[in-house]
């Protein structure tokens, strides 16, 4: 027995100097609303309805995707693969167009390929035991070279212009895209299974200790083999919708993706290791990184420089919860002696 | 003049030195936050002693040791070695003092040599800074042979018993001339054998002037091998004294501060039909051909060495482990499926032997570690709420009195006991037909060993089937119905109450069959 009389943890209501960074969720919903207040005043056109309808009709693919990545960062696990799922979805998308078939049928095979790149992840890492930061390295390059195979170094371009414009409708004059309607229901359902289910509670579980979740009747192999699955399938409605977002099916589609998805979730306030996270904040940190990415953009920065910032902000996410807690105990033992 | 004056106060220094203690503690005073973790704890070390330090869990042994080995500072008090105040700043600095920690469970270099784990960061050079493996692995060798125990030092780490990992430990503490020793809990995961090698390795060392601090629940243990006992409770000293002059019963009051009325309050049951049987369990280089029953209403006590397989057998049986061959039944009923879901689908409930790893989440609250169990049973359509969650944990929580400042208190802040009614808690929520409790008062102090105790007394009262595995003999006679025992995965005894006498368990673990009195293969 190491911890007999452990210290009371975060309860103590003292410190107040770091008391609103308390919980990192509210951090990043701050960070988040002081971002639109500042881009909104000093950059010109960011406030505009043309804007803001184009910032979430961006935001929709790395939404989409932190989704499920949110889950399985919670488990423990990470999922590097997807972007390129996109990408090879994209690609068999449009080899079908190709070759006649129509979109209903199209579209459904398109998940049901997700599922597959999904399940094959999952196979590999819950019932064979490979860690996931390997497996899907090796997926995220596997897909993607399965891509170009499809494809080879053409585009498909011939989509009917009623449907890659439809996509862009607004509602009404407001210029905020119909689509993002049913992803923030799926965001909602994300959330409520998270934060109000016992599948919810289980992922958490896993996260922290996958021996003590074993032993408390969770089936953790089977959990993750799913969350493998569901990735795989939302990954799969992305390359749709990329394809016809930009009408164009191609192999280097949603290429590097995924680093924009992990960075969001990190930012978000998941941890890396597993267990601790929540989807209110990664919904607020897909925000603040889709914010600044756009601002930046209108203020004419370069694409470079906005891949760095995205690292940055990686980085950031990863080294800052820490930073706070050590900033916290310092504070905490000034505060006592 | 000058010399005969510091001649002077040199021999009255030794003359002294027998009766200073090596390192002693003096009112002690040291508070987390709101909790007064230590309120005037004092303690002594002397040359060549061994001292016993007991206490419940939460009278701040651990705290204590903390301090000493430098993690801890203590708000108020004097900490003195060779009779001078010293402060520790941090455990390097206790080190240097020539004190050494050896915990419970460990922490190893997993893929170094022993030799390697023992003077790591130390290692002996040769020219040009080269790692001088021959002389490493020579003065290994010596420390071994100094304390009398056979390990080889060119092996990994990986994979040593914790009994050999607390031996290396101690070379290492011996190669860092540590004066005092402190020992928290290395009993607690030991099997008879390991527990009396680990003592004559303790004798050795004390023979050689070493002060050792000896910190156990196990009172066969504490008064086998101490001089001195010491007495803690609520945080402060209560008393000190020899050995010799105390009983066990003497030291329980003392450390709960009133009688203990019985360890083992084994209530009579009405047994009945089979609940879980077991026909010929294999699983190759582990177990082979096990078969038991156990009925509702009966505790069968699962006896035998650390090593036989017990934990094995019963993570088996739950579906945590593959097994080859064999079949678990539970109310003659197979198993739909080899898994902790399927098996608690069937109304088993597993409590494991590791609390904090396998028990528990300690990163999460009382109340969704209560409830992780329940997952399924407090959904209302398919939703969970922590308002769910809270009212189940308080309605446990009062049931089994586990002490916990609210339901979202961190589980580890918990003691030890209220840590295992939780696990206990968990489990008994599910409404559970057959309840394995693996080492069920492990680390507990001795006032909530016997709740603990009363507890699955009264549960198979109820008519749950319970299967008990323990490494305290005391535990296994006193709670069950029946005794099987185990050694090198074989069941080697099946033994009735009144046929179960420490001598009949001790030659079934240790092979002998009982009635031939000859060494089974």
């Amino acid at each position: 027995m190491l911890v007999e009389t452990a210290p009371p943890a975060e309860e103590t209501s003292r410190a107040p100097r770091f008391g609103f960074l308390r919980s990192w969720d509210t951090a990043i919903i701050v960070a988040l609303l002081a971002s639109i207040v500042v881009a909104s005043l000093t950059v010109t056109g960011f406030a505009s309805p043309r804007n803001i309808g184009f910032l979430l009709i961006d935001v929709i693919p790395i939404l989409l995707l932190a989704l499920p990545m949110t889950y399985i960062i919670l488990t423990g696990e990470i999922d590097l693969s997807v972007a390129s799922i996109a990408g090879f979805v994209s690609c068999v998308f449009g080899a079908l167009w190709n070759a006649g078939m129509p979109m209903e049928t199209i579209i459904p095979l398109c998940i049901v390929l997700g599922i597959v790149s999904g399940a094959f992840n999952g196979f590999l890492v819950s019932v064979v035991g490979l860690p996931s930061l390997a497996v899907t390295i090796g997926t995220l390059a596997l897909y993607r070279g399965l891509a170009f195979v499809v494809l080879g170094d053409q585009a498909v371009t011939s989509f009917p212009r009623a449907i890659t414009t439809g996509l862009q409708a607004k509602i009404g004059a407001t210029g905020i895209p119909g689509w993002i309607l049913p992803v923030i229901l799926l965001v909602i359902i994300f959330g409520v299974v998270l934060h109000f289910t016992g599948f919810g509670r289980s992922l958490f579980a896993i996260g922290y200790s996958v021996d003590a979740a074993r032993f408390s009747g969770i089936g953790v192999a089977r959990t993750k083999f799913w969350l493998f699955v569901i990735s795989g399938a939302i990954a799969a409605v992305v390359g749709v919708w990329w394809t016809l977002r930009y009408g164009s099916a191609r192999g280097d589609n949603a290429t590097g993706l995924e680093l924009s998805v992990i960075a969001a979730v990190l930012l978000g306030g998941v941890s890396i290791f597993g267990g601790k996270g929540t989807l209110p904040g990664v919904i607020a940190g897909v925000g603040l990184l889709a914010i600044l990415r756009n601002a930046l953009q209108l203020a004419s920065v370069p694409e470079d420089t906005l891949s760095m910032l995205t690292g940055g902000l990686l980085i950031l996410a990863v080294v800052a919860p820490n930073a706070i807690t050590w900033a916290r105990s310092v504070s905490r033992k000034a505060s006592t002696t | 003049m000058a010399e005969a004056q510091d001649a002077a106060v040199r021999s009255s220094r030794s003359a002294e030195v027998a009766d200073v203690p090596v390192l002693e503690l003096r009112d002690i005073h040291k508070s987390f936050g709101a909790v007064h973790a230590l309120r005037g704890a004092s303690l002594s070390l002397h040359r060549g002693q061994v001292t016993a330090l007991v206490g419940e869990n939460g009278a701040g042994k651990s705290t204590l040791v903390k301090t000493l080995a430098g993690l801890h500072q203590q708000d108020r008090g004097q900490v003195l070695l060779d009779g001078e105040e010293v402060s520790f700043r941090d455990p390097l600095h206790a080190r240097e003092a020539g004190i050494a920690v050896i915990y419970q469970e460990p922490t190893m270099f997993p893929d170094l040599t022993v030799a390697e784990n023992i003077f790591m960061g130390r290692q002996p050079l040769r020219s040009m800074r080269r790692i001088d493996r021959k002389s490493m692995r020579q003065q290994a060798l010596e420390l071994f042979e100094q304390l009398g125990v056979k390990i080889d030092p060119d092996r990994a780490a990986q994979g040593l018993s914790i009994a050999d990992q607390q031996v290396v430990e101690i070379a290492k503490a011996i190669s860092l001339d540590a004066r005092v020793l402190i020992m928290d809990e290395p009993t607690a995961a030991l099997s008879g054998i390991e527990v009396n090698r680990l003592f004559a390795v303790t004798r050795t060392l004390q023979a050689q002037g070493a002060a050792v601090l000896f910190i156990s629940h196990r009172f066969e243990e504490v008064f086998a091998l101490a001089d001195w006992i010491t007495v803690m409770r609520d945080g402060a000293h209560v008393a000190t004294a020899p050995a010799a002059e105390l009983t066990v019963d003497g030291v329980i009051r003392q450390m709960v501060g009133r009688d203990v009325a019985s360890l083992f309050p084994k209530q009579e049951t009405q047994i009945g039909p089979t609940a879980l049987e077991v026909k010929g369990l294999s699983r190759k280089g582990v177990f082979s051909d096990i078969s038991f029953t156990v009925k509702e209403g009966e505790i069968v006590g699962l006896s035998g060495l650390v090593g036989a397989g017990r934990s094995e057998v019963a993570r088996a049986v739950f579906g945590i482990d593959k097994y080859d061959s064999g079949e678990v039944l539970v109310r003659n009923e197979p198993l739909k499926s080899l898994s902790p879901r399927a098996s608690m689908a069937a109304g088993v409930a597993f409590v494991p032997e590791d609390r904090r790893k396998q028990g528990l989440v300690m990163e999460l609250n009382v109340s969704r570690n209560l409830t992780l169990t329940l997952r399924r049973k407090l959904s209302r359509f398919g939703l969970l709420t922590s308002m769910a969650e809270a009212q189940a944990t308080k309605e446990w929580a009062k049931k089994l009195q586990i002490k916990a400042g609210s339901p979202v208190s961190p589980i580890s802040t918990l003691s030890g006991g209220n840590q295992q009614k939780v696990v206990l808690g968990k489990w008994l929520a599910t409404g559970p037909r057959v309840l394995i409790i693996d080492e069920p008062t492990r680390g507990i102090d001795v006032g909530t060993k016997a709740e603990v105790h009363r507890l699955i007394s009264e549960l198979a009262g109820t008519g749950l089937a319970v299967l008990m595995i323990s490494s305290e003999l005391p535990e296994i006679l006193g709670m069950s119905d029946r005794v099987l025992v185990m050694h090198e995965g074989r069941i080697t005894a099946e033994l009735s109450r009144s046929d179960a006498t420490e001598e009949s368990v001790m030659t079934a673990a240790t092979g002998v069959d009982p009635k031939t009195k000859e060494t089974t293969a």
